[in-house]
């Protein structure tokens, strides 16, 4: 799975794309989980906008980030959730503990970036 | 019920299969003219039965994984996904949501209850250190005939 990664001051955003299965979460996790410990950003963004496919290797992948953002007091927010892939999400009830955005909905701190 | 078409599928359990064994189930399936959700349910299921006999049947090997679909006339799909690994001990318990007995691989215990909500039925036979077979049924929506 591609995924890209950009800072913008205190956030940083994911854009995961294609399929999130065991497979692909297994490469994904280490480059991620670099980048958050060296930058610690206060915000975490995924964006889900171009995946097509997840499983609970995925479930896996959010709790895993979650929990390390949260050990410094950093937030994450799920972003351009599909109706399918929160269906997998409701599942693991992911949207009592982290912030689900359905649609194209752009938060403050990503669209002051955006300028 | 009369079989109507049938597929049978062989691999090994690596990971990089796990994208090729859901494909594969879902283009068969696609004769049927399932509807999106329909096809994204199966492909979920099958993935996350495929990846348990990755990460846990073969946990420190590599076996074989084996598929066998069936489509019935009655638009039932059957979905047979077997191995030959460490079998399952307790299978009620195994099918708990939030069990798991490899929470240190980020693995959340969700798996069987993912292939439960997105399937009619979930059958699991299990033999400690002879294998593991997860039954899966889905019947597709009725289509309108065109000629
Ligand atoms: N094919 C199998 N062979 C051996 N053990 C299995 C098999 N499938 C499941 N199990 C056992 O059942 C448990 C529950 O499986 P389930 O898929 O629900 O959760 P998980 O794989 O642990 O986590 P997740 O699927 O959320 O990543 C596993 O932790 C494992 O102990
Ligand atoms: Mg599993």
């Amino acid at each position: 799975m591609l995924s890209k990664i950009s800072f913008d001051e205190n956030t940083m955003t994911v854009n995961f794309m294609g399929d999130i299965d065991h497979h692909s979460s297994r490469q994904i996790r280490g480059e991620v989980d670099k980048l958050i410990l060296e930058k610690m950003p206060k915000h975490l963004i995924f964006d889900f906008k171009e995946v097509s496919f997840m499983d609970s290797s995925g479930i896996g992948l959010i709790m895993g980030r979650y929990k390390l953002i949260n050990e410094y007091g950093g937030g994450l927010e799920l972003l351009n959730v599909s109706p399918y892939l929160k269906k997998v999400m409701k599942i693991a009830g992911l949207e009592s503990i982290v912030k689900i955005s359905n649609a194209e909905q752009i938060t403050t701190s990503q669209s002051e970036g955006l300028n | 019920m009369k079989t109507q078409n049938e597929m049978k599928l062989t691999f090994q359990s690596l990971s990089v299969n796990e994208g090729f064994a859901r494909s594969a189930v879902a283009s068969f399936i696609s004769m049927l003219d399932p509807t999106v959700s329909e096809i994204a349910d199966i492909k979920t299921a099958v993935s996350e039965a495929v990846t348990n006999c990755i990460v846990h049947a073969y946990r420190d090997s590599v076996g074989v994984i084996y598929i066998h679909t069936k489509i019935l006339e009655d638009r039932r799909v059957l979905i047979k996904i077997r191995d030959r690994g460490c079998g399952i001990e307790d299978v009620e318990k195994a099918m708990e949501p939030l069990f798991t007995t490899q929470s240190e691989n980020e693995r959340s215990g969700l798996g069987f209850s993912v292939m439960q909500s997105f399937c009619d039925k979930v059958k699991v036979k299990s033999k400690l250190n002879k294998g593991t077979s997860v039954l899966l049924e889905k019947r597709l929506s009725q289509k309108e005939k065109i000629k």
